[in-house]
């Protein structure tokens, strides 16, 4: 009975072990135990007044969740692109500053200043969605069509999106003080949580029931492990291909939006910088093979708040300038070390011979 | 074989880019290029002629200037705005313009002046070595080399005159500014821009040295945020959330100080003149001098990009045979208070 | 006899997650012999040659080479104790070149000196008759060639052992003739040579010594000489065998339609694969085949039924209604499934579980907006998993991690589920044990009598036989004649494929 009741604990440990959301997972308990400690007020959220003299809510936590909206956005995507493709996609900082430059473009009309929107921001909205799709078609036809590699192919627009961003606002800065324009990436009157927060919330619920209610998941992985066993059962490779770029385009015209409306401004030089970087290693540090196949976006997701979490954490502890990279480095290797399929097999192993031996 | 292929295919593609951001880059420049010399061409084809008799020599002195694309930032378009401005033919100039991030290139358009015989070369370097050569041959031929903004590894003899910004002072003149606010205890979140950078260092130094040498200056925070909005809002929104007190934000530019305020906002903390938190920036963009008249934010720091008009100077001196009597010069930056500002200040020195 | 044993395996368990893979197995290998290691799918010899190779460790047991003990934890350390292998499936890289395949990872240089590699390999492939240049790209190459090109390899490391597993499924007849010769070469330089296969002529043919495994067990080591087939087959399936030809003694029931139109018509069908235009009809309840020698074009055929290759010409009718197949998800749309040669490559989804491969192609055609539920799939798959016999610890496991039979089955099953009315088989028992084979065979003609049709393909022409009514015999990638009655006999088969006329 005794040797039964084992097993059934070694393989609940196993099975744990195993998931591949155990690693992230652990990693952001670890991130709050460390940050519990050295501050035991750390998780407390409290009740403030907004600048609009609202009730909002406030705290590191809701610090946390708000900034890693548009990271938990992206990696969504990349995730699925990831899947399908077997590559990832290195031009979304680009496009978010050619999205958000379009947001701007729609509300600012021709001025550089103004404090009014000369366009209903739905329309903004719709537009920026648009041109983040089209621009997502673009890398999906020359990755799933003209199959470049993914990273060769999105160099494209990683190079010139930028550039392209300056162009469609004339190489000005346009800023809009109109107050609905912050809404979206501050607080909605009379909602004490912070907008990026629901946008972000919204986004999993939606991306829940597409996964929930279409097979998406599984033509993606089939395509990613093997696209020609995929075609001859009468999957379209080219298009799912095609079609998670598309997707990724939604996710980055969301994103820049929440972006833009951070600072109701742009800057498209340094906005969204280096976030393709951050988006990848939320797919890594979920566990997700990089080169495509089986995923879990739930994993990807935890990985991006993982990363935010570091990175408040770091600067929570006040770590020097200079020396920040590092330590980001530092903690990224571990995990990603750790989340390699390599180990956590090694682990497994490791944790079976352990119970083994106190069986005997 | 297939190593090949893929070499063969990365190359072509690499050429691809290269073209296509050459293309957009040579694109706004020959552009902004065209229009310069539009303009100055439609104007002597209106009171032309006049303009024509008031240039005493009659001929146009030919210069070649090399900058860094104005794409890069405000601050490089405002000065690129400006080179355009004052190197027209009504002022007597014959100007071509070559922008590029990299210096290889750099260098080739200098080499392309170089044989265009061109009377000045005006360079903006994009890195510091590598120069020797051609500002040699620039030498030899006669031709005579004024670098702005930027400095190079080279001996001062290579050319005539260096024209930059002093971010030591820059800081300096910010630091006493918050000085002569006469605060009983001084608590900063200072954040700052991409570590090593001139700007950086100039501006950090005056403000470690002085929090160092007074005991009510304590910097409470030290982070960089990369001269990124979203990365300073951040920072100063876990500052918030720690509970830590602050009365000073002292942004490296003024995108940081934007994104400072916004997390200021969103917790409902008050700023400006005669508020809770002094904010402080630099750069003088048109938009956060704008903040600065409604008194949302207290200071900005010039980091003047209007180099034009010194070497304009410059160069009527030398053709009348004045060499200027020091090689660096250096340029006056203001600094501007809210309380003091005013729209024409705006509207002057806004980038 | 005991001082020419050069390997020596004792008392080796494997155990994975779930399953006990070998229990307490043995086996000896003479100096100079060619030894069988037989056994049903799941028997336990591929994990036995992974354990000897390093690929796995074992979890107990010796290894004694020259009767001294070794410890083989990693493939160089089995490449070092002087044991190589050629894989089944073939493990090179398709990218590089022949020689460089023959040469990678074995010279401890830095550099490489083109010329002497390419050379060297230019001779070994000379002396062994492999029809390939130094300098071609290996995934050019036929896979037959790709895989004597991975013998040649083994052959070149001078080995003491060498260990062959399946490596005849890809090759045709003259092909396994040469590797039987080279074989024996090797043999009468002192090789001991550990021969893995499911074809019991060639064990019988060329073999010295046969070890039978079952269920991860060892059942015996038996002289040639000493063990009838029957007797064989009886050991590795565990009971005594009744069955075994037992289609060929019943009548096949007529199952053919022939009043209503024919479920498929093509006329001067071709495709970008290089056939060329050819006449093909199947009617309701009909099985036929495609036979031919390997790289006659039997499988090129099929595929442009299906529409896998671009089809650059011909009409396609089915039920006397014209129809277009341009890609496979028009065929299956039609009614049509179709089980790949490759089964790795063009078959499985290897990461994904059996359960989703089973459903897969049932899905495709409900379309990604209509989810199979997730009780229907676990219903599916467990009522295919029982009807078919498919060993896999749960519906959940990843398919790569099932034997090649079991994986052929869960391809099965899944057009089974879409209850095609013309299914295709493309050597749907390669690779697969004797039993299965059986049950295979069964259940093609049990469709049959439910007015299904099918196109059944195999290497073995006494299987074909055994479940065609009409074959269509092929050459050089032309229909060369088609058999019906009574010419279908192994004589006549073969005197078709070697000189029939061009249509």
């Amino acid at each position: 009975m005794t040797d039964k009741k084992l097993s059934q604990d070694q393989n609940f440990f196993l099975r744990i072990l195993k998931k591949q959301i155990f690693i992230p997972i652990s990693a952001l308990l670890v991130l709050m135990l460390f940050n519990l400690i050295a501050d035991p007020t750390f998780f407390r959220v409290e009740l403030g007044i907004s600048s609009l003299g609202y009730p909002v809510l406030k705290g590191n936590l809701i610090t946390i969740l708000d900034n890693a909206s548009e990271l938990v956005i992206l990696s969504i995507g990349m995730t699925l692109v990831t899947a399908a493709s077997g590559g990832q996609d290195i031009s979304v900082g680009a496009t978010i500053a050619l999205a958000g430059s379009v947001v701007l473009r729609i509300l600012c009309g021709t001025d550089t200043l103004t404090d009014h929107i000369h366009a209903p921001i739905i329309v903004a909205f719709l537009a920026c969605v648009l041109v983040a799709m089209l621009f997502g078609a673009f890398n999906g036809v020359l990755v799933a069509y003209f199959k470049l590699q993914p990273m060769v192919a999105t160099l494209i627009l990683f190079t010139a999106g930028r550039s392209i961003a300056a162009w469609i606002n004339n190489n000005t800065l346009p800023n809009n003080t109109d107050p609905r324009v912050g809404y979206y990436g501050n607080f909605f009157p009379g909602i004490a949580v912070p907008s990026p927060i629901l946008i972000a919330i919204l986004f999993m619920i939606v991306t829940a029931l597409v996964m929930r209610f279409t097979k998406l998941s599984l033509f993606t992985q089939a395509v990613g492990i093997n696209a020609e066993s995929s075609r001859l059962n009468g999957i379209n490779p080219q298009l799912i291909k095609f079609m998670t770029y598309v997707i990724l385009g939604f996710c980055v015209a969301v994103a820049g939006f929440i972006k833009v409306s951070r600072l109701s401004t742009i800057n498209y030089s340094v906005i969204a910088k280096d976030i393709e970087m951050d988006a990848i290693l939320a797919v890594a540090l979920g566990g997700n093979a990089l080169s495509g196949g089986k995923f879990s976006i739930s994993s990807s997701i935890v990985g991006a708040y993982v990363i935010q979490f570091l990175t408040i954490t770091l600067y929570r502890f006040e770590v020097p300038a200079a020396a920040l990279p590092a330590y980001k480095a530092i903690v990224v290797i571990i995990l990603v070390v750790l989340s390699a399929p390599v180990v956590r097999k090694k682990f497994a192993e490791l944790k079976k011979n352990f119970t083994a031996k106190e069986a005997n | 074989m297939k190593i090949k292929k893929t070499l063969a295919i990365l190359f072509s593609l690499s050429l691809g880019i290269a073209a296509f951001t050459g293309c957009s880059t040579a694109g706004s420049g020959s552009g902004a290029g065209s229009d310069a010399q539009n303009q100055p061409a439609e104007n002597s084809a209106s009171d032309g002629n006049a303009g024509g008799d008031n240039t005493s020599s009659g001929e146009l002195i030919k210069v070649g200037i090399i900058n860094n694309d104005p794409n890069e930032s405000g601050y490089r378009n405002a000065n690129d705005k400006d080179m355009k401005a004052m190197f027209t033919e009504e002022n007597g100039y014959e100007a071509q313009f070559a922008y590029s991030l990299k210096n290889e290139e750099q260098i080739a358009a200098a080499q392309k002046y170089i044989q265009d015989e061109v009377d000045y070369l005006l360079i903006s370097a994009a890195g510091t070595s590598g120069w020797d050569s051609v500002l040699k041959d620039a030498q030899s031929q006669g031709i005579k080399v004024i670098l702005f903004d930027r400095t190079i590894d080279a001996d001062e003899s290579l050319y005539e005159a260096s024209i930059v910004s002093d971010m030591a002072k820059e800081g300096e003149t910010a630091v006493n500014w918050l000085a002569s606010q006469n605060l009983d205890e001084y608590n900063i979140v200072h954040i700052q821009g991409v570590v090593g950078s001139s700007a950086q260092i100039g501006r950090t130094g005056a403000l470690d040295a002085k929090a160092k040498s007074e005991a009510n200056w304590n910097i409470v925070t030290q982070q960089t945020a990369e001269w990124s909005a979203e990365t300073a809002q951040q920072i100063v929104q876990s500052v918030i959330d720690a509970g830590t007190k602050f009365n000073v934000i002292y942004a490296e530019n003024d995108d940081m100080a934007k994104g400072a305020v916004a997390a200021l906002d969103k917790a409902n903390i008050k700023h400006g003149v005669g508020q809770d938190v002094i904010v402080m920036g630099f750069d003088c963009n048109m938009w956060a001098l704008e903040e600065l008249l409604k008194k949302n934010w207290n200071y900005d720091g010039q980091c003047n990009p209007f180099q034009a008009s010194y070497i304009d100077e410059i160069i009527k001196n030398l053709e009348n045979g004045k060499k200027p009597a020091n090689k660096v010069v250096i340029m006056e930056e203001k600094g501007f208070d809210a309380e003091t500002i005013t729209q024409a200040d705006v509207d002057q020195y806004g980038i | 006899m005991q001082d020419d044993v050069i390997l020596r395996l004792e008392g080796i368990c494997k155990e994975f997650p779930g399953v006990k893979a070998l229990s307490n197995v043995q086996f000896t290998l003479h100096k100079g012999e060619i030894h069988a290691l037989m056994g049903e799918n799941g028997a336990g010899k591929s994990t036995l040659i992974k354990v000897l190779t390093g690929v796995y460790q074992k979890d107990a047991g010796s290894i004694y080479m020259d009767g001294m003990p070794v410890t083989i934890n990693s493939t160089q350390d089995a490449q070092k104790s002087g044991i190589s292998t050629v894989y089944q499936e073939i493990t090179l890289c398709p990218n590089l070149t022949v020689a460089e395949n023959m040469y990678i990872g074995r010279t401890n240089e830095m550099t490489t000196n083109w010329r002497k590699m390419n050379a060297g390999a230019k001779q070994l492939l000379d002396s062994l008759q492999i029809p390939a240049s130094p300098t071609q790209q290996l995934g050019d190459c036929s896979i037959a060639v790709q895989q004597m090109v991975a013998i040649a390899r083994a052959v070149d490391m001078d080995c003491k052992v060498l260990i062959l597993d399946e490596p005849t499924s890809s090759l045709d007849e003259s092909e396994v003739e040469k590797l039987f010769k080279l074989m024996t070469d090797l043999k009468a330089r002192g090789v001991g040579i550990i021969f893995v296969t499911h074809f019991l002529d060639q064990v019988y043919s060329v073999c010295d010594r046969i070890t039978v495994l079952r269920d991860g067990t060892f059942v015996g080591d038996y002289l040639i000489s000493e063990l009838p087939r029957v007797q064989l087959v009886s050991k590795m399936m565990g009971k005594e065998l009744d069955s075994f030809d037992d289609i060929k003694q019943e009548e096949i029931a007529d199952t053919i339609d022939r009043k209503s139109a024919p479920v498929f018509e093509a006329t001067g069908l071709s495709s970008a694969a290089g056939v060329n235009p050819y006449d093909f009809t199947i009617r309701r309840g009909e099985v036929n085949g495609f036979t031919g020698l390997l790289g006659s074009g039997r499988s090129e055929s099929v595929r442009a039924i299906y529409g896998a290759d671009k089809v650059t010409g011909g009409r396609v009718m089915m039920d006397g209604k014209e129809i277009k197949i341009k890609k496979p998800i028009d065929a299956m749309k039609q009614g049509i499934g179709y089980l790949p040669e490759d089964r790795k490559h063009d078959g499985i989804i290897g990461d994904l579980s059996v359960k989703d491969n089973i459903i897969l192609a049932l899905q495709v055609m409900k379309g990604m907006f209509k989810p199979i539920s997730k009780a229907d799939a676990e219903k599916f798959a467990d009522e295919y998993i029982k009807l078919l016999g498919i060993k896999t610890a749960s519906a959940d496991t990843p398919i790569k991690s099932l034997s090649g039979g079991n994986q052929q089955k869960c391809i099965l099953a899944r057009w089974l589920l879409t209850n095609p009315v013309y299914l295709i088989l493309d050597e749907p028992t390669r690779g697969i044990d004797v039993g299965t084979k059986l049950e295979i065979q069964k259940l093609v003609l049990k469709l049959a009598t439910e007015g299904k049709s099918v196109t059944f393909i195999s290497s073995e022409i006494d299987e074909m036989l055994h479940v065609c009514k009409r074959l269509i015999v092929m050459r050089d990638r032309h229909v060369v004649g088609e058999l019906t009655g009574e010419d279908l006999t192994q004589t006549k088969i073969m005197s078709t494929i070697a000189g029939g006329e061009k249509k």
